[in-house]
């Protein structure tokens, strides 16, 4: 009798894009400073995300977190500094192009979601595969021979993701009609449709209720802990920051003012002053 | 299939069958990753021996008790059958129970091997075994194997890992299993079943192959199962009426097996597999119904008129077929119509297109629900028994259905009334007795008769007419005799109704009831009506929808005697929940938690006041407690005027 390996209910896939060992440096951010005009959006901003970590970026509101984030997804370049990313090789990421940079597998979810609304869910999934498919115009149009047997092999790391999200239900859905929550979960799953080494999160909660807010962070969790994949993120719930987060940087006015573990950040004066302080007078 | 076909197991009809259809047939099938995985009779064959091998090799042994925790799955049945196989039985334990639940059916059975499904089940196991409660269990095998890489719990063994043992066990001792199964005999316990325990904690019922066969080949005398009849198995696979038709049936018939993907999924993919029969309690055609009823009111008008007028000509369609009679020309046309129109595509709509019968049991379904099915055209039947006579017993025949009663008792099943209107049944069907509780079994079995507690009679044709269980059937004021289920199914025949609990009778001067309303169906209205709302509690409390709900009452009212309407009714401020031990885990209401929880609010419904305080408690894991006043409101519904009878029911 032949052990079948279809036996198992184990992924066959492995999300993680990253082949560095737990706890290396995963991504590098050094002396960033990032000017608009007379503005001073960043500066000399530092940070090391370690592979396998959840990584979150802390500021009030202005403190420049999401300048910092279309830094290291090649939206904004930056005037000064480097970031570096070990995936392979050592890629600097302030002279790439988003693509490029997605392709060297820094997947990213936005504030305001920017998903196909019009698309279904799986559409907006496969979207994800998009920079590893490797066939023409004309084989996709056929859908013929490599590019049938391209589709089929991506739609089963797809379908993974779907049921790593728990998305069963919602595979043919129009993505616009899904409600806020699960939108914002199909962004994050387009993201891991990547394979990324570096999973980035623009307020991954924001807008959402507790129930909602806990679902996804379980989801964040799982993406980390079970799938192994390194996550930046910037979120405005301190209570979801302290819990989930291993790493925390906290900006203030473009600068970082303070980094460490979850529990020194928060007692750190200079964080209270800018930050929880100033929550707490509100 | 006759009743008196041979008696067997399940182990080797199971070997019959995958010698007759080899890898040809589909005998299982789950939905994964969004394609229907098959497994052929072959296969499943194979799988069975190979993780019964496995099983053995962690000591099982004959009359040995498995319990399977999880959701239905190909790897449930599997579990099932090897333990069947090894002259061993399955104890089936429900998905969402809580730990308490599950210890008190380990315990009991003294179970040393358990099959988990996934992370959330095993955390259970070892929220007990941390408590000391996991005294018997010596083996935890689990199937899905996400999370747990991290676990570091000498218990636990991956069901794959487990099969693949099995399977060098079988190089290694050929032949050695199949006198195992050859060794079985039909009156060895197949299933351990628990009782759904509506008045206390789970009785577990022994049921042998001999049993359960029996029923499937009894029930299949009068309405015939073929092996291309799709089945799709969604509801516990611990439920006697889940193990009736996917196993007792399904192993006689040889149907396919389909396992959904998700819960959420349940409805897409039996459309997609159209099921030719369907069993389901009646929570589930509520629920549908419900869904209908939601779907018309957001519809347009001419939906809604075309639905209207399509489902009052299959309901003249549907009574004259029922009564017997032939449908006239005129009726017949209009039928024809009316099916392509409307009554078609709302069955396509349910993933019902295909069913050829459909049953309810374990609770009685409301007349009204009934009515609409058939007004559809789905042949909607009751049947009646118990976990004790292995689920069904009584049932209705394809030319006699009426929607209060239950049928004929399957050939072969006596079905007789006993002291004080008691229902008692016969057959060889009939369980062997309660595992390891001898008093409750001679209180249930006594001179070869399972005595149901279920008070009911028989009409002038013979058909059995259930009442509701005899302690709970009440007497009003004037002497006359009501079940409070009856008002109850009234009452949710409303969609906005989700739980109803009547009281009365006794010392009580009339009749009241406490309902919850269904959050997803009220919500929606809700939002239409413009109406702002932050919680279950806050929305229940709304006068709107206590006028809602009015409504409702006031329509069940109106079918109901003088003695039996309802007078008193508040709008609870929780849903009933079977964590809470207000409902059984197949959903049927604890009357008695339900009374002393409650007390108050029964008190004030028969009081004078238009409010009552209680205090909710809620208590944490870490001991802790916190409590808080909530209000309620008792609404009368003298003075409620009956609106409209439309199927869509109240609109706003």
């Amino acid at each position: 009798m032949v052990f079948s390996p279809e036996l198992t209910r184990a992924y066959r896939h492995n999300l993680n894009g990253s082949s560095l060992e737990r706890g290396a440096t995963q991504l590098e951010v050094k002396d960033v400073s990032l000017r608009f005009g007379g503005v001073q959006a960043l500066e000399d901003v530092s940070l090391a995300v370690r592979q396998g970590g959840i990584h979150a970026v802390i500021g009030p509101n202005g403190a420049g977190k999401t300048s910092l984030l279309n830094c290291i997804s090649g939206l904004y370049r930056p005037q000064r500094g480097s970031i570096a990313l070990q995936n392979g090789k050592r890629h600097e990421l302030t002279k790439a192009r988003p693509s490029r940079i997605a392709k060297w597998g820094v997947a990213r979810s936005f504030q305001n979601i920017e998903l196909f609304k019009h698309m279904t869910v799986l559409d907006n999934l496969m979207l994800g595969r998009h920079t590893h498919m490797r066939h023409n115009v004309l084989t996709a149009l056929l859908y013929w021979g490599p590019a049938e047997r391209q589709e089929i092999r991506e739609r089963e790391l797809v379908e993974e993701v779907v049921d790593f999200l728990e998305l069963q239900a919602f595979r043919k859905q129009e993505v616009g009609r899904l409600s806020y929550g699960f939108q914002k979960r199909v962004e994050l799953g387009r993201a891991l449709c990547i394979q990324p080494a570096v999973l980035v999160l623009d307020e991954p909660m924001a807008g959402m209720n507790t129930e909602e807010k806990e679902d996804m962070a379980r989801f964040i969790l799982d993406v980390n802990e079970l799938a192994g994949v390194t996550v930046v993120l910037i979120e405005h719930d301190m209570g979801v920051v302290m819990d989930i987060s291993d790493r925390v940087t906290v900006l203030d006015f473009g600068r970082v003012i303070a980094d460490g573990e979850p529990a020194q950040v928060s007692s750190d004066p200079a964080v209270i002053e800018a930050y929880l302080g100033e929550q707490r007078a509100a | 299939m006759s009743p008196a076909s041979e008696p067997t197991t399940f182990p080797k009809l199971l070997a019959g069958l995958a010698e007759r259809y080899g890898d040809r047939r589909v005998a299982l099938q789950e939905k994964r990753f969004g394609i229907w995985q098959p497994i052929t009779w072959g296969a499943y064959h194979r799988r069975v021996r190979q993780f019964a091998h496995g099983l053995a090799s962690l000591g099982f042994e004959r009359d040995a008790t498995l319990a399977i925790l999880g959701d239905n799955r190909p790897e449930w049945v599997i579990a099932e059958l090897a333990a069947q196989s090894l002259g061993g039985r399955s104890v089936g334990l429900y998905p969402d129970g809580v730990v308490d639940e599950i210890h008190h059916v380990l315990d009991h059975a003294g179970v040393r091997i358990v099959v988990c499904e996934d992370q959330e089940q095993v955390d259970k196991l070892i929220a007990l075994r941390a408590g000391g409660r996991l005294a018997t269990v010596e083996h935890i095998v689990s199937y899905d194997p996400r999370g747990l890489a991290s676990y570091a719990v000498d218990l636990l063994v991956a069901f794959d890992e487990l099969e693949r043992r099995g399977a060098e066990l079988e190089v290694e001792r050929p032949g050695w299993l199949d006198a195992e199964v050859a060794a079985g005999r039909a009156s060895d316990t197949a299933i351990l079943c628990t009782t759904s325990g509506t008045t206390g904690k789970p009785k577990l019922a022994m049921l042998s192959h001999e049993n359960l066969l029996w029923m499937g080949s009894s029930l299949m005398s009068v309405d015939p199962i073929g092996r291309d009849d799709e089945y799709v198995s969604f509801l516990p696979l611990a439920w006697i009426g889940e193990q009736m038709v996917s196993i007792a049936c399904g192993l006689q018939a040889g149907f396919t097996l389909s396992f959904p993907e998700d819960a959420a999924t349940v409805r897409a993919d039996m459309r997609e597999v159209g099921p030719r029969v369907m069993f389901s309690p009646p929570r589930i055609w509520e629920s549908l119904l419900s869904m209908v009823q939601v779907r018309l009111s957001d519809a347009g008008w001419l939906k809604r008129k075309t639905f209207a007028a399509g489902q009052a000509i299959g309901a003249r369609a549907a009574d004259r077929r029922l009564s017997g009679r032939r449908l006239g020309p005129g009726l017949a046309v209009a039928h024809a119509v009316a099916e392509l129109v409307a009554l078609r595509p709302v069955r396509n709509q349910l993933g019902l297109t295909r069913v050829r019968r459909a049953y309810t049991g374990g609770a009685p379904l409301g007349p009204d629900v009934f009515r609409f099915f058939h007004s559809i055209g789905v042949n909607l039947k009751q049947i009646y028994g118990q976990t004790e006579i292995c689920g069904i017993a009584v049932i209705h025949s394809d030319d006699a259905i009426r929607f209060n009663t239950v049928g004929f008792g399957i050939p072969g099943t006596d079905v007789k009334i006993g002291d004080h209107g008691e229902i008692l049944l016969r057959s060889p069907a009939v369980f062997g007795g309660y595992y390891r509780n001898d008093e409750a079994t001679a209180e249930a079995l006594r001179d070869g008769w399972l005595h149901t507690g279920d008070a009911g009679y028989l009409d002038e044709d013979g058909q059995l007419v259930v009442i509701d269980r005899a302690k709970d059937v009440m007497e009003a004021a004037d002497g006359t005799v009501f079940s409070p289920a009856f008002i109850e199914n009234k009452l949710k025949f409303s969609p906005y109704v989700e739980e109803a609990v009547v009281f009365g009778g006794g010392e009580r001067p009339h009749v009241a009831a406490m309902v919850s309303i269904d959050m997803e169906t009220v919500g929606t209205w809700a939002e239409r009506k413009k109406l702002n709302y932050t919680t279950y509690t806050d929305l229940a409390q709304k006068p709107e929808v206590y006028a809602l709900v009015a409504e409702a009452v006031a329509r069940a009212n109106d079918d109901l005697p003088e003695t039996m309407r309802v007078q008193r009714f508040v709008l609870l401020h929780k849903q009933l929940d079977a964590d809470d031990e207000e409902l059984t885990r197949t959903r049927k209401v604890r009357r008695g938690t339900i009374s002393t929880r409650y007390g108050e609010i029964i008190r004030a419904l028969y009081g004078e006041d238009e409010t009552v305080t209680i205090s909710s408690v809620v208590a944490y894991q870490d001991g802790s407690t916190t409590s808080r006043e909530i209000s309620l409101r008792i609404a009368s519904t003298n003075g409620v005027d009956t609106p409209s009878r439309e199927l869509t029911g109240a609109r706003g």
